[in-house]
């Protein structure tokens, strides 16, 4: 029997494990060690140099701009995708008709809102790529130039790049967490609205003094997988701008830097250095959140 | 009685407050509504519209509706190759996650061994590692898996293999995360009896606790064919050179920044079109459970 048990345990196991081990693991791992080589992929041996991937880092203004830019996206993508959010979760679900199931056509709305999430990111990357084109076939800027204004720049401006990325994020996010608010909401006792509405409280009260409360714990989850999708963007600045991070550099990021790096030029040492700060970037983040977030939980 | 009666009265308090503000509140939903909505229908328009009308004002309407783009795009920008090629990928792929991912869950859940918690923790710390510090290894990982004797032409870079296997590793850290979480919730009694009518551990497994866990397994299949379906990343690396091997997402990016120069932008739309399109129909039809799969996998 016993013979039997473990016999199973390892043969439900074998599989999973090797496949791990293989393609997650084992290259995690070589990622340490290539950074501190000059590995371009030719030779059979890399040579080790130490740490002078990480010093010309150091004097990398384009990966520090790429780090400036993820930084901004981890701060700004999730709080514009979670204010957009929320605020339309409440309409959905507290505000209108008393907030006994939702407003009229709730559903309706959900599933559109949603739409944007089930497209893959290079899919909304082209399209986007469309919506943003300088002339008057781009869909921003055809009303601007039928008013006779000046076209704006949504991908060509250096100052406008970067915010046009944002919108897409924002875009193509909020949906999903109108939706994960909404089951937090509804998960909220009715009477406690009710109690609240026969004190007095106003639509602005019941939001602040109630829902956002108790919907604290949801809000933390996704301002965590917001701020790690914000450390990971990727197909978006590939896909939809110039030169691929550009124009001059102003909307590229970490990701798309280390790819440019390992898989353009080869210089695959420079680009798993760049991983390693990656990498501790996001355990950084992830260890800050999971701290930040620690609050005692709130029973129904 | 008092306490009904103070409900209905709260009921009718809040919507005195809150009814004139269902106009706004419908605003608010409807003016997102259209954001969402408008680039994805605007893209099906011109996809029927020809290129002098592509060219013309983005807001025109198509004269005629030219199907032929849709031809073209699927026929010479080789769409229908590149979906059917996603589709086996993700199917693939998908099966063996669930299978390998179920099987390691369910071990690591319900049996106690030696090493349980140190290969739980191994898959779990997967889910913070940021994919873009693999990359470079996981390319020569790959590569060198395409020289072993006989396999070897089935699993190295270029083939949906090697692919498939890769997916698979990536997706098992959510998948062993959240069903051993649900496995562990699941009850015992069903199994020890099975046990007692002489069942093997195996057929316990496959007959019984499996079918129990059949809500937590839907939701982590939508999350890894949603997830699988829409990646970029990765076949960008490992399927670079072989363009009849590639994916959907590939296909569609690749079409963007050929348009340049090919400048068949008809079929750029028409082939846009057809990646949104079967997405969309497969959401709408199975909305409601793709919303509860996704949430449930953000909460747990």
């Amino acid at each position: 029997m016993n013979y039997g048990r473990m016999r199973f345990v390892a043969g439900f196991l074998v599989i999973p494990v090797a496949l791990y081990v293989i393609y997650v693991i084992a290259p995690y791992a070589q990622a340490f060690y290539i950074a501190f080589t000059d590995w371009r992929g030719v030779s059979a041996s890399p040579r080790f140099v130490g740490t002078e991937n990480f010093q010309r880092l150091l004097g990398d203004g384009i990966f520090w701009g790429a780090v400036g830019h993820n930084l901004l996206l981890l701060i700004l993508m999730p709080l514009l995708t979670l204010v957009i959010a929320l605020f339309f979760a409440f309409l959905l679900n507290a505000g209108g008709r008393g907030g006994t199931g939702g407003i009229w056509g709730s559903k309706f709305y959900r599933v559109v809102f949603f739409f944007p999430q089930v497209l893959a990111i290079a899919v909304v990357a082209v399209l986007f790529q469309q919506v943003f084109r300088p002339d008057k076939s781009g869909m921003l800027n055809a009303p601007l130039i039928a008013l006779g204004l000046e076209p704006i720049g949504f991908l060509s401006d250096t100052d406008v790049a970067f915010w046009s990325i944002l919108g897409v994020l924002v875009w193509q996010a909020v949906g999903f967490y109108v939706v994960l608010f909404s089951a937090g909401i509804a998960s909220i006792p009715r009477d406690l609205f009710e109690a609240a509405s026969i004190d007095g409280a106003g639509g602005a009260q019941l939001f602040f003094r109630v829902t956002l409360p108790l919907l604290w714990d949801t809000i933390q989850v996704g301002w965590v997988y917001l701020g790690i999708a914000a450390l990971d963007v990727f197909a978006i600045v590939w896909v939809m701008t110039a030169e691929q991070g550009g124009p001059d550099h102003s909307t590229t990021v970490m990701a798309a830097e280390i790819y440019r790096n390992a898989f353009q030029y080869f210089k695959f040492g420079y680009a798993s250095a760049m991983g390693v700060v990656l990498f501790f970037f996001t355990i950084g983040f992830a260890a800050l959140a999971l701290r930040l977030s620690r609050r005692e939980r709130i029973e129904f | 009685m008092a306490i009904s009666k103070s409900r209905a009265y709260a009921r009718e308090e809040r919507r005195r407050r809150l009814g004139p503000l269902s106009v706004l509140t419908h605003t608010a939903l409807l003016i997102w509504t259209v954001l969402v909505a408008v680039p994805i229908v605007w893209t099906f328009l011109a996809s029927v519209k020809s290129e002098d009308e592509i060219f013309g004002n983005a807001w025109s309407l198509p004269a005629s509706l030219r199907f032929d783009n849709w031809g073209r795009a699927w026929e010479q920008a080789h769409i229908g190759q590149y979906m059917v090629n996603s589709i086996v990928v993700v199917a693939f792929s998908t099966f063996g996650t669930m299978l390998f991912g179920s099987m390691a869950a369910y071990v690591l859940a319900r049996y106690r061994f030696r090493g349980n918690r140190a290969i739980y923790l191994l898959f779990v710390s997967g889910l913070a590692f940021p994919v873009y510090l693999a990359l470079t290894p996981l390319f020569f990982v790959v590569q060198n898996m395409g020289t072993i004797p006989l396999i070897g032409q089935f699993i190295g870079l270029n083939t949906h293999g090697g692919l498939v296997l890769v997916y698979i590793a990536y997706s098992l850290p959510f998948t062993v995360f959240f069903l051993a979480a649900f496995f562990r919730t699941l009850p015992g009694a069903v199994a020890e009896a099975a046990f007692v009518d002489g069942a093997s551990h195996t057929r316990v497994f496959f007959q019984i606790m499996l079918p129990m866990a059949k809500p937590g397994i839907v939701s982590v299949t939508v999350f890894n064919v949603l997830g699988q379906w829409n990646q970029y990343q990765l076949p960008l690396v490992l399927l670079t050179s072989d363009r009849d091997k590639w994916v959907l997402t590939q296909g569609i990016a690749d079409i963007s920044t050929a348009a340049g120069y090919d400048a068949d932008w008809s079929a750029l739309f028409a082939a846009l079109s057809m990646a949104i399109l079967p997405m969309l129909i497969v959401y709408t039809l199975f909305q409601s459970q793709i919303q509860k799969g996704l949430t449930a996998g953000a909460l747990k």
